[in-house]
């Protein structure tokens, strides 16, 4: 188990419960430091709680919780901390420079750091051309591009987004994406909640599905493990004895009809199970590497009623 | 620091959303009526060649009927102003950014309170002495305790404000509104029951009146203000808003200083432990 310093984010039975409606369950969750860490779930999970408990916005019930080492809602931790709520809102009458300088000012940054920093949050989430607009004259994806420059102010430790792509078009969403990568080569914790699959598969080192308010897997995201560990073998004349000697290189075979599918451990000793179906006499048509899907397990998972 | 910056963001929000300059309109709007009727009057007491005494009452008649509508205005502007400040950005989700920066709840809560205090200071001390300046040009009267008159206004201002902070931390917007209003509505009334109590001497009528003041004090601290800044000769009108036959003690000035403090407190202690 990995020592509570080296955990961006750490729960223990974590429960919430608003007048008798449990909205959080038993959460129980580690995220270690410099993760990109993708929170899943159907609506209603408890997702939006568990994030608001994190950030000491909603009291917890009962269990524990613990960012970059404190207690969730401590003061000073804050500081280290980005948040860009799932509906980014703020006073209208602002200009972004006026945001960012407010914004700044509450996490304690000088005005020196603030002349220095503005300029680049805003040429990088691209609204240096609006910065003498107002907040009322922006788009909903204009906001949440604010929004998200307001989140990395501090260069924040950990940063919590909350549906950053929502209102963003693909070159929006593309940005976010660059964004969540430069900020894990910084260093930084980011745990993302999105119902955008495919955001999450690509930006993520790892997901947890939660569901009724409680973590139903976590699994690790490395194209490199994932994408074959899982291989289907369409095969002809093989015998159950034949089958069961597959057990040397995996414990996990289902054989349907013409089709084996094997869990391997590493996809390095797949030509020695080609080799040894071939040698006793079984007819190999295909060998088909299976993706991990996130949209199909998480389909498994929340059910065909999404969650509703 | 988190209380400064809140305060500064509040009270550019009033000037921002122009909410300062529209109710310094509408109170410039009210001097000059204000004035232009006090200067009628003014030249019709001359042709008349009536009394200076009598002439000086009536000015200070004109005088504190011009600060009641001041003070009916200060109360309007300080919930109508404040009054989603709080619950509003609760339940839009905007208090979300700014909770979780690192300044205390209570700071964001004493710093926007701040924001609407100094707003509401430069109005009625703007709004005070406008009736005043202009009475004492065309009439050459002023109240007679001006400071501690506009004090009592202010901390009239104040209770209430307290109030629809601590409402606001556990209602939404309009129940916040109708509460704070209600409440007001019962210490106007009850101030009423009390001086025609008085006028017909039964005792059990002003009680009515002192429990309703004990409810909210913020129309008993009006008719001690009332009472500090018109001439002892209008004190003694007998049915009139400005009737002071039972005039609020300094005690019930004290009680109103304790009921702002334990209001803001609630406020306090409220909205740093709910959810947000």
């Amino acid at each position: 188990m990995s020592r509570s310093s080296d955990l961006a984010i750490r729960t223990r039975r974590l429960r919430k419960v608003f007048s008798g409606k449990v909205a959080v369950r038993n959460l129980t969750l580690d995220v270690p430091r410099g993760e990109v860490f993708g929170f899943l779930g159907p609506n209603g999970a408890g997702k939006s709680t568990s994030v608001k408990m994190l950030l000491g916005l909603v009291f917890p019930t009962s269990g524990e919780a613990e960012i970059l080492g404190h207690p969730a809602g401590d003061v000073k931790t804050r500081s280290k901390v980005g948040f860009l709520p799932e509906h980014f809102r703020f006073y209208d009458w602002l200009t972004p420079i006026e945001l960012l300088k407010l914004h700044g000012r509450l996490y304690g940054m000088s005005h020196a750091k603030l002349r220095e920093r503005v300029p680049v949050l805003l040429d990088l989430v691209g609204l240096t051309s609006h910065r003498d607009k107002r907040l009322r004259d922006f788009s909903k994806g204009m906001l949440q591009r604010i929004g998200l420059a307001q989140a990395l102010l501090n260069e924040p430790d950990l940063i919590f987004l909350d549906e950053p792509t929502s209102g963003l078009d693909p070159v929006g969403r593309r940005l976010v994406r660059d964004i969540i990568k430069a900020e894990r080569n910084r260093g930084a914790t980011v745990l993302l909640n999105s119902h955008l699959l495919g955001e999450v598969e690509i930006t993520c080192d790892r997901v947890a599905f939660i569901k009724d308010g409680e973590v139903v897997e976590a699994r690790e995201l490395n194209p490199d493990v994932d994408q074959q560990t899982t291989v289907s073998i369409r095969v002809g004349n093989v015998t159950a004895e034949v089958v069961s000697g597959l057990s040397r290189w995996t414990s996990v075979v289902r054989w349907e009809g013409e089709h084996l599918r094997l869990t391997l451990s590493s996809s390095g000793v797949l030509p020695e199970i080609v080799r040894y179906l071939v040698a006793k006499g079984a007819d190999v048509y295909e060998v088909t590497p299976q993706r991990f899907s996130l949209e199909e397990r998480f389909l498994e998972i929340v059910g065909s009623d999404g969650g509703l | 620091m988190g209380i400064w910056i809140m305060a500064g963001v509040t009270f550019r929000e009033a000037a921002r959303k122009k909410m300062l300059w529209m109710a310094l309109a509408a109170g410039c709007a009210f001097l000059i009526l204000f004035g232009t009727g006090l200067h009628f009057q003014a030249k019709d007491f001359a042709a008349h060649g009536m009394s200076p005494v009598l002439r000086r009452e009536i000015s200070f008649t004109m005088l504190t009927m011009g600060l009641y509508a001041v003070d009916l205005l200060a109360v309007l502007m300080t919930i109508l102003t404040s009054i989603d400040t709080l619950s509003g950005e609760i339940a839009s989700g905007t208090i979300q950014a700014i909770a979780t920066k690192p300044v205390p709840r209570w700071q964001v809560l004493v710093g926007k309170w701040l924001g609407f205090l100094g707003m509401l200071t430069a109005y009625i001390a703007i709004m005070v002495g406008g009736v005043n300046a202009v009475t004492y040009v065309m009439a050459g009267v002023t109240a007679r305790h001006l400071v501690g008159g506009f004090l009592l206004i202010w901390m009239e201002s104040i209770v209430l404000l307290s109030v629809t902070f601590a409402f606001a931390t556990y209602f939404s917007t309009l129940a916040t509104g109708v509460l704070t209003l209600g409440l007001h509505g019962l210490a106007f009334l009850g101030g009423w029951i009390e001086q025609f109590g008085a006028i017909t001497q039964t005792p059990r009528a002003v009680s009515v009146g002192v429990i309703a003041s004990v409810l909210m004090p913020s129309e008993a601290l009006w008719r001690r203000a009332a009472f500090e800044m018109q001439s002892p000769l209008a004190n003694a009108m007998r049915i009139s808003p400005f009737s002071t036959l039972s005039v609020p003690s300094m005690g019930m000035v004290f009680y109103a200083a304790l009921y702002l403090s334990i209001a803001l407190v609630i406020a306090i202690r409220r909205f740093s432990q709910r959810d947000l």
